[in-house]
């Protein structure tokens, strides 16, 4: 049991590329299509709950899944086969990475991909934007948060406490009324 | 040592308040390990964002292993690593276990409702940040475009928009 979560979560690891919400399907056919281990219902509701906690959804849904299948040890197992295909591709690139980057071409391609990232951000913001939903509220959290950080210096830490700390008092006052 | 140590517990710190995904991580990533720490120049960071978007796993866990080799090699990566996901797992643990009392916390849904657009806000100057870093000139300006364009308009897969702005990157800047 424990060498199948962790096989699982390995090939969940290794095929999914970009992160994010790219992930879910390919870890809901393995989970809930393939072995069964939640039901779909089931595997929705987890990712809700998860995916209001800190941490890569993919690794917060292995340990949920490995400790609902196998206790601790499958929390160990599931993780750790999630984390390790990145892990070691990553190595490898970091070990090569400071002589490729010496190569003229290589440096062309960065110099084309560094304004992608920016791209690839902007364009991530504008998805969060619309799946947030837009009202006054939000808006000027999100501007304030923004304002915050580039002309005070503030740590993005700190906003995230206060306003987390502010939504708490805020939203429970609202359902009070 | 005392580098592995301070490395650990700065990731340990970034997983803690890694909430809405892989780009709220670049952004806590961007003033810790690039502002107050130093340890990368923000072009590498950029660049590892890049291979990070086009190599399978998270993002977060993926920067997470490239800057700590950067900074302290095998050992580095993997305490780099380790800190950013322990927490993570930690807390995930403990939902699971308490699942069905979690599972209708009404709290928790009013904190997130003010994380999220803070979260938002952050990712945003972080952006701002990295495009003064890594937009210099007219060309770059056009490849971000394009980019953007292509990603939002033409629906083109991140990774396949990563690959054709390097082939543009060795257009625009490799022939003079």
């Amino acid at each position: 049991m424990l060498m199948d979560i962790f096989l699982t979560f390995f090939k969940i690891g290794s095929f999914t590329i970009g992160g994010g919400y790219a992930m879910l399907p390919i870890i809901q056919r393995e989970v809930v299509d393939n072995k069964k281990w939640l039901g779909e219902e089931e595997f929705l509701d987890s990712i809700a709950v998860t995916n209001s906690l800190p941490g890569p959804l993919a690794i917060n849904c292995a340990t949920f899944v490995g400790y609902r299948k196998a206790g601790y040890a499958g929390v160990a197992a599931a993780t750790l086969g999630a984390i390790l295909p990145s892990f070691m591709i990553i190595l490898v690139i970091a070990m090569f990475f400071t002589s490729i980057k010496e190569n003229p071409i290589v440096d062309h391609v960065f110099a084309g991909v560094r304004p992608a990232v920016v791209a690839l951000i902007a364009y991530a913001l504008l998805k969060l934007v619309k799946s947030m939903g837009i009202n006054s509220l939000n808006i000027s959290i999100s501007i304030a948060v923004l304002l915050l950080i580039l002309l005070l210096n503030f740590h993005p830490i700190f906003a995230i406490v206060i306003f987390g700390a502010l939504g708490f008092f805020l939203f429970r006052k609202e359902e009070e009324k | 040592m005392i580098a592995l140590l301070k490395l650990f517990l700065t990731f340990l710190k970034i997983g803690a308040f890694s909430f809405g995904g892989g780009y709220a991580v670049v952004a806590l990533i961007q003033k810790e390990v690039i502002e107050n720490n130093g340890w990368i120049s923000p072009k590498d960071f950029i660049d590892i964002v890049a291979i990070a978007e086009m190599t399978p796993g998270p993002i977060a866990v993926n920067s997470s292993t490239f800057v700590g080799y950067k900074v302290g090699a095998i050992a580095g990566s993997a305490i780099a690593t380790l800190g950013v996901v322990l927490i993570p797992i930690t807390i995930t643990l403990i939902v699971s276990v308490y699942y069905n009392k979690f599972k209708h916390l009404k709290q928790v849904d009013w904190v997130i409702k003010g994380i999220r657009p803070a979260v938002l806000g952050l990712i945003a100057a972080a952006c701002i940040k990295i495009a003064w870093a890594s937009i210099i000139d007219i060309k770059g300006i056009i490849i971000a475009l394009l980019i953007f364009f292509g990603v939002w308009k033409l629906k083109i897969n991140p990774i396949i928009a990563l690959l054709i702005s390097g082939v543009l990157g060795v257009i625009f800047y490799g022939v003079h």
